[in-house]
C-alpha cells in the first residue's frame, strides 16, 4: 500500500519527520518497506525569472537568457536555452551549476540506470551557460503534477512562484511515499484513510475525517431498481443515481493525488471512482445509466455459458460460480472485477448509476483466477471490503461529484443490505488481557489506547466494554484487544520471563529419532556426505530408470498444480534423485563421491478420495568414481546392519536400473528391505557417464522394528579365540555366501568366517576357484580350558565334511 | 690355561668388534659359550689346589665377557635402528593420504542444534506427515477456505482436500488432539510452497515450537526466544518483538534478532537496520485451541516457527538457497564438524 505523506497530512496533523513516522508505524504493526523522497533525484534547481533575452550569435534557435534566481543564487545568471516558449518575465525551473535533474533520454538511461543527470556550466556554440532552464520532463513530472509539465519546452511556472525557491516545493516533489506492508487481517488499512486512522492513533492526534456531505436533488428520472438474488455473495449493494454528467478535467489537487499513486487522470467521473478506492478503500463502479435496460440492476450468479465483454474488450464465458451484475436483460459487469463494455462511461454519458458494494472475497478471488481477469477493484475485494464502508464510500463519491461540479446528485438511491450493521459490542476481563501479555498495563493506558483506536471503551471493575469499529471485522475476542493494546503500548514493555507458571516437562528425541541421527553419523563416519533433494521429481525419471509400465514405482502421487512437469510427481523411490546428484557432480568435475539422503517416499492410497498417502522413511546411498566397486556399497550397508543389530542377507536382484550381475536385494529374514548395486551400464551410457555409479536404497521403516536393541552383555571367555585358515577348492558357480553359510553353521564355536583370498588358474582345474577363509573359534565364556590343537582339528574335520557333503567343496 | 683364556678373549673381542646385528652378537656369544665350556672342561686336569684360583679367573673372565656382549648388544641395537631409520626415511614433502570424512548437511546441523537447544528446555520432537489434509494445514489453524491468509502461501494441491503442507504448524493440531497440556513440542520438517525464484525454493524446512499450559504469557515467549537467540547465535544477541499477523496466533509477532554480523550497528547483512527477521510467533489463537479440544479459558500457549534454511544461511553465510539442494560435494564437504 503506497501512501504519500502529503495526503496523510490531510487527515492528521503530522508534526514529525517522515523517518520518524515510519518508525512509529513499524512499532504498531505497519512495516514501511520503502520510504521514497519524491524529489531525491533533483538538487540545486530553483525558481528563476527570465529578465532578458538576446539571440545567440551562432544559432538560429538558441537564445541567451539573463535569469534572476534570487539573492542566494544570483540575480543575473547567464543561461543558453533552445526552448521555443521562453519569454521575458517567464518563471521557470532553473538548474544551477552542479545541479541534478531527472535523466529522460532513453539512451543515456541505459548507461546511467540511477536516472540522475548532472548539470554543469559550459559553452554552447561559444557562449557560456551557467546552468539549464528545465522542462517538466526533466523534473520527472507530468501534467497531473503541474499543469503544462508535458509541454515540450520550458515549464511555465505560475507567476506567484517566489524566485530562488526550491523547485521541489513548487511542483509537488517535496513529498514522501510510504510503501507499507499491510497484514492480511487489516484490509481496512488498504487505503489512505485507514493508514491515517492508524497514524492518528499512534501519534495520539485527532483524525480529520473527509467530508461525506452532499445534497440529494429531486429528479424526474425513473429510478434504477436494485435486486440482489445472491445475498451470500453480495451482502450489501448501495447504488445512487447522478445526472447531468459534465466532462472536462478534474481539478489539479485530485489529479496530483492520483498521480502520486501512479494513476493517470481520465475524466472527473472515472477519477472519482479511482480516488475513492485509494482514499476509502471502497471499489466503485459507474454505469452509464441510459445503457441499463429496464432501469434495473440484478445481482445474481451467471448462467451456464452466459457471456460478457469487459471494458478492456475481452470476452468471457461464465458459469454459476461467477457473480454478475445485470440490467433487465444481460450482464453489465463482472461483479467486483470489471465493468462491461456495454455500459461503460463515454464522453457522451449524461447519467450515471454509481455502485458501492461488498462482494464475497473468496468468490471474487475464484472468479478472477478462473477467468484470468483482475483489476485494482478485484484485488481490493479479495482482501476484504466491509459493509460499513460501502455507504461511506458512496457518500464520499457523491460529495466529490458536487465539489467537482461534474454532475447532479439525485435523490434516487438504493441500499440492499443483508449484512448486520449494528455495532458489535464486546466485553473482556482486563485481568485476562494482562495475563495473556504477562504484564500489567495500567487501566488508564488501556482506555486511552482503545479510545484512540475508536473502540469507545468503558471500564467497570475488571470488565472492559468496547464497541468494535465497523471497519474492524478482524476483532472478536479478548486476545484481539490484547494485541491492539500491546502494539500501541509498545512491545518493549514485554520483559522476558521463563515459563514461571508452567509445568516441567522432559524433552529430547525419542528412540526412533535418535536412531536416525545415529544412522546419519555412522554414514558420515564412512565418508558419506548428506544430501537433501526435493520431494518431487519428473515422471521422466521413471523412463530413465527403465521401469516397465506396470512397475509399482510408477504409481506416484501427482501434484495438481506443479511449478513444472520436472517437479510434478512425489517420489516413490529415491534412487533417481541420488543418480541425479551423482550425474551433476560428475559433470562438475567432482569425479568421486559418496552421498546419502534420508527422506520420505510417498506411496499413494486413494488420493482422489482425499486419503493421505503412506510416507515411508527411506535411505538412499550413492557412490561414484573410478576406483569404487560393489563392495564399497555393500560394506556401507553391512555397517548399517550392525547399527540396527540386524543380520542382512543378500540375493541377486532384478532391478531394471541396476546391473543384473552386480546388484543384490537386501533381506532381513525373508523380507526384502532394499536393493544395492551398480547403475545399469546402459543407463550410464545414455547419460554419458564415464564413471561407475553405485546406488543403494533401504526402507528404514522395515528396519525400525528392530529398534528394541537392548544391549545383551555376555561375559568374556576366559580363553582367547583361536584362528585357523582354510584354503578351499570350490566350483566356480558357488558363491562365497553359500560357503560362508556352511562354515558358520557346521560348528557352534565358529563365530566368524572371513574371506581373505580368491584365486583362479595355476594348477586349479578348469571351472574351479580357490577361496581362502580365516575361521575364528571362540570358546564359551564358561569353558574351563583353551581349545587344544586336537580339538580344533576335530572341528575342522567336521566342517570340511559338511563342505564336501553339502557343496562338494574340498580342502586345497 | 691363561694363554687359552687370553687367546679366546682376543678372538671374541675381534669377532665382536665387527658385528653389526643382534643376531651376529648372539652367534659370537654362542661361540664364546662353547669355547668356554671347553676351557672349563680342562679344569679337571688341573691339580686340586690350583682349581679355586682357576675357577675364579674363569669366572671373572666370563663376567667380563658377558659385560662386553651386553655393551656390544647396545651398540649394535643402535646401529640397527640407524639403518632402519635410514631405510625407512620418507620424502616428507609428498602429499598426505586423505581419508575423506563425510559430513552432515547444514540443514541437519542447524536442525540438530535447534533440537538440542529446545530439548534442554523440555521440548519433545514430533514429525507430522508432509502430505496433509486441508483441515490440518489450514482450517484447524483458523484459516478457513475464504481466508485471505491463504493467499500468503501458494499451496501445492494433490486432490481437493489433500496438499503438501505449507507449514509445520500443521503438526501442532495433531499433537494437541492427542495430548493434553502441558505440551512442549518441536516440529521440524519439510514444507512446500509454489515459489521458485532466486530467493525461494519450492521445498524448504521449518521448525515449529509449541507450548500450551496454564498461565503461559507473551513474556514467556520473549524469554524463551531470548534464551534461544543466545544459544544459537551469541550471548549478546538481543530479541525484538513487533506486531504482525498469523491466523493461528493472537497476538502475533515478528521476531527480529540483533544482527550477528555488526552487532546491531547496521551493515549489509541487516540492510542497515541492525536487526534480522528470523521467526514468526505469537500466542496460540483461541480458535485453534478450541479446534483441538483444549479449553482456551483454562490454558494459553505460544507457538513460534522459523525457516531452517534461513538460519543456516545466516549462520554459515550461504548466499543462495538453491546451493542447499544441489548436493555438490564441494559444498557439502565444507560442513565437516
Amino acid at each position: 500500500m503506497k501512501a504519500p505523506l502529503s495526503w496523510l497530512k490531510d487527515y492528521v496533523d503530522i508534526d514529525i519527520s517522515a523517518e520518524q513516522l515510519a518508525e512509529k508505524l513499524f512499532s504498531c504493526g505497519f512495516e514501511v518497506e520503502e520510504l521514497v523522497y519524491l524529489g531525491e533525484k533533483i538538487s540545486r534547481v530553483v525558481v528563476g525569472e527570465v529578465k532578458a533575452l538576446t539571440p545567440h550569435p551562432d544559432s538560429d534557435h538558441m537564445q541567451i537568457c539573463v535569469v534572476d534566481c534570487g539573492e542566494e543564487y544570483g540575480r543575473e545568471i547567464q543561461i543558453v536555452t533552445g526552448a521555443d516558449n521562453v519569454y521575458v518575465g517567464m518563471k521557470t525551473p532553473c538548474a544551477l551549476d552542479n545541479s541534478t535533474v531527472v535523466e529522460s533520454d532513453p539512451k543515456a538511461l541505459e548507461k546511467n540506470p540511477d536516472g540522475i543527470k548532472k548539470i554543469k556550466k559550459g559553452k554552447l556554440r561559444g557562449v557560456e551557460s551557467f546552468g539549464m532552464l528545465c522542462s517538466g520532463e526533466e523534473l520527472g513530472i507530468n501534467d497531473d503534477y503541474y499543469d503544462g509539465a508535458e509541454y515540450y519546452g520550458l515549464l511555465d511556472l505560475d507567476k506567484s512562484a517566489p524566485v530562488g525557491e526550491d523547485i521541489r516545493k513548487i511542483v509537488g516533489l517535496d513529498d514522501w511515499i510510504f510503501d507499507i506492508s499491510i497484514t492480511a487481517n487489516r484490509p481496512d488499512c488498504q487505503c489512505i484513510l485507514g493508514i491515517a486512522r492508524e497514524v492518528a492513533a499512534v501519534l495520539g492526534k485527532p483524525l480529520k475525517e473527509p467530508s461525506y456531505a452532499f445534497t440529494a436533488h429531486k429528479t424526474n428520472a425513473a429510478p434504477v431498481k436494485v435486486e440482489v438474488q445472491a445475498p451470500d455473495l453480495c451482502p450489501r449493494y448501495v447504488g445512487h443515481y447522478v445526472e447531468n454528467i459534465q466532462g472536462g478535467k478534474s481539478p489539479a489537487w485530485m489529479r496530483k493525488r492520483l498521480a502520486l499513486s501512479g494513476i493517470r487522470s481520465i475524466s472527473p467521473i472515472v477519477d472519482i471512482t479511482n480516488f475513492v478506492l485509494l482514499e476509502m478503500g471502497q471499489p466503485m463502479h459507474a454505469f452509464d445509466a441510459d445503457d441499463l435496460a429496464g432501469r434495473k440492476i440484478v445481482v445474481r450468479r451467471a448462467e451456464q455459458g452466459e457471456k460478457i465483454v469487459t471494458l478492456d474488450e475481452k470476452e468471457f464465458t461464465l458459469n454459476p460460480e461467477n457473480l454478475v451484475i445485470c440490467d433487465g436483460e444481460k450482464p453489465v459487469a463482472l461483479a467486483g472485477i470489471m465493468g462491461g463494455l456495454n455500459s461503460e462511461i463515454k464522453a457522451t454519458t449524461k447519467n450515471v448509476f454509481f455502485e458501492s458494494a461488498k462482494f464475497a472475497r473468496d468468490n471474487v478471488r475464484k472468479t478472477s483466477r478462473a477467468l484470468g481477469q483482475s483489476s485494482d477493484s478485484s484485488s481490493r475485494f479479495e482482501k476484504g471490503v466491509d459493509a460499513y464502508t460501502n455507504a461511506y464510500g458512496m457518500a464520499r463519491a457523491l460529495h466529490l461529484i458536487e465539489e467537482l461540479g461534474c454532475g447532479t446528485v439525485t435523490e434516487l438511491c438504493e441500499d440492499v443490505c443483508a449484512a448486520d450493521l449494528t455495532p458489535r459490542k464486546m466485553t473482556a476481563s482486563v485481568k485476562k488481557i494482562n495475563a495473556l501479555l504477562g504484564i500489567v498495563v495500567p487501566n488508564e493506558e488501556i482506555l486511552a489506547i482503545l479510545n484512540r483506536l475508536n473502540f469507545k471503551p468503558s471500564l467497570s471493575g475488571d470488565t472492559l466494554t468496547v464497541e468494535i469499529p465497523g471497519y474492524r471485522d478482524d476483532v472478536d475476542y479478548y486476545p484481539d484487544l490484547a494485541e491492539e493494546i500491546i502494539r500501541m503500548y509498545g512491545y518493549d514493555h514485554i520483559t522476558p520471563t521463563f515459563l514461571e507458571k508452567a509445568s516441567v516437562t522432559g524433552g529430547g528425541l525419542n528412540d526412533e529419532q535418535k536412531k536416525e541421527l545415529h544412522l546419519k553419523n555412522v554414514l558420515r563416519a564412512q565418508g558419506f556426505l548428506e544430501a537433501y533433494n526435493y520431494s518431487f521429481y519428473s515422471p521422466k525419471e521413471f523412463d530413465l530408470m527403465k521401469l516397465p509400465e506396470n512397475a509399482e514405482e510408477r504409481n506416484a502421487v501427482r501434484i495438481l498444480n506443479p511449478i513444472s512437469e520436472e517437479l510434478s510427481v512425489m517420489r516413490t523411490f529415491l534412487a533417481p534423485s541420488m543418480l541425479g546428484n551423482a550425474v551433476r557432480n560428475i559433470r562438475r568435475g567432482n569425479d568421486e563421491g559418496r552421498e546419502f539422503e534420508v527422506a520420505n517416499i510417498y506411496l499413494p492410497k486413494n488420493t482422489e478420495a482425499g486419503e493421505q498417502p503412506e510416507e515411508r522413511k527411506t535411505l538412499v546411498l550413492g557412490i561414484w568414481g573410478a576406483k569404487c566397486d560393489f563392495f564399497d556399497m555393500k560394506g556401507a550397508v553391512e555397517k548399517i546392519s550392525e547399527l540396527f543389530h540386524l543380520n542382512f542377507t543378500y540375493e541377486r536382484a532384478e532391478k531394471p536400473y541396476l546391473h543384473p550381475g552386480v546388484s543384490a536385494n537386501v533381506l532381513v529374514g525373508k523380507k526384502i528391505v532394499g536393493a544395492i548395486g551398480e547403475l545399469d551400464p546402459a543407463i550410464a551410457l545414455s547419460l554419458g557417464l564415464d564413471k561407475k555409479v553405485y546406488l543403494g536404497e533401504l526402507d528404514l521403516e522395515e528396519l525400525k522394528d528392530s529398534l528394541d536393541d537392548k544391549i545383551a552383555y555376555k561375559n568374556l571367555p576366559k580363553f582367547p579365540a583361536v584362528k585357523r585358515d582354510l584354503a578351499l577348492i570350490a566350483d566356480e558357480k558357488l558363491t562365497s555366501g553359500e560357503i560362508e553359510e556352511v562354515l558358520l553353521h557346521s560348528c557352534k564355536y565358529v563365530t566368524a568366517a572371513k574371506l581373505f583370498d580368491v584365486y583362479r588358474g595355476g594348477q586349479l582345474p578348469e571351472g574351479k576357484k580357490s577361496m581362502a577363509y580365516t575361521l575364528t573359534f571362540t570358546p564359551d565364556s564358561t569353558a574351563e580350558k583353551a581349545f587344544t590343537p586336537e580339538v580344533l582339528d576335530g572341528f575342522v574335520k567336521k566342517i570340511l565334511g559338511n563342505l564336501k557333503y553339502k557343496l562338494g567343496v574340498e580342502l586345497r | 690355561m691363561k694363554e687359552k683364556i687370553e687367546a679366546l678373549r682376543r678372538e671374541i673381542e675381534t669377532a665382536l668388534s665387527v658385528t653389526e646385528t643382534g643376531r651376529a652378537v648372539y652367534e659370537v656369544k654362542l661361540k664364546f659359550q662353547a669355547e668356554l665350556k671347553g676351557i672349563m672342561s680342562g679344569m679337571k686336569d688341573l691339580p686340586k689346589e690350583d682349581r679355586p684360583t682357576f675357577g675364579k679367573v674363569v669366572n671373572e673372565f666370563k663376567q667380563a665377557m658377558e659385560a662386553l656382549f651386553e655393551e656390544r648388544a647396545v651398540v649394535v641395537r643402535q646401529m640397527e635402528m640407524e639403518k632402519k631409520y635410514a631405510a625407512e626415511r620418507v620424502d616428507i614433502s609428498m602429499p598426505g593420504k586423505n581419508y575423506k570424512a563425510g559430513a552432515l548437511h547444514p540443514i541437519t546441523l542447524v536442525k540438530n542444534e535447534l533440537i538440542d537447544i529446545f530439548a534442554g528446555m523440555g521440548f519433545k520432537v514430533f514429525e507430522g506427515p508432509e502430505i496433509e489434509t486441508d483441515y490440518y494445514n489450514f482450517t484447524a489453524l483458523n484459516t478457513p477456505k475464504d481466508h485471505p491468509a491463504r493467499d500468503m502461501q501458494d499451496t501445492f494441491y494433490l486432490a481437493d482436500n489433500l496438499l503438501l503442507r505449507t507449514q509445520t504448524s500443521a503438526g501442532q493440531i495433531r499433537v494437541m488432539e492427542k495430548q493434553t497440556p502441558p505440551i512442549k513440542i518441536l516440529s521440524p520438517g519439510r514444507v512446500f510452497r509454489s515459489d521458485d525464484d532466486a530467493t525461494h525454493s519450492p521445498m524448504f524446512h521449518q521448525m515449529e515450537g509449541l507450548v500450551v499450559d496454564k498461565g503461559i504469557t507473551l513474556c514467556d515467549l520473549q524469554g524463551m526466544l531470548a534464551e534461544f537467540a543466545k544459544k544459537m547465535f551469541s550471548t549478546s544477541t538481543k530479541v525484538r518483538l513487533r506486531p504482525s499477523y498469523f491466523p493461528f496466533t493472537e497476538p502475533s509477532v515478528e521476531v527480529d534478532l540483533s544482527c550477528s554480523e555488526c552487532g546491531g550497528k547496521g551493515c549489509r547483512l541487516c540492510k542497515g537496520t541492525g536487526w534480522i527477521e528470523v521467526l514468526g510467533a505469537g500466542m496460540v489463537n483461541r480458535h485453534v485451541l478450541e479446534n483441538c479440544g483444549v479449553d482456551p479459558d483454562e490454558y494459553t500457549g505460544f507457538a513460534f516457527g522459523m525457516g531452517i534454511e534461513r538460519i543456516a544461511m545466516l549462520k554459515y553465510g550461504i548466499n543462495n538457497i538453491k546451493t542447499l539442494f544441489e548436493n555438490d560435494t564441494r559444498f557439502l564437504e565444507q560442513f565437516e564438524d
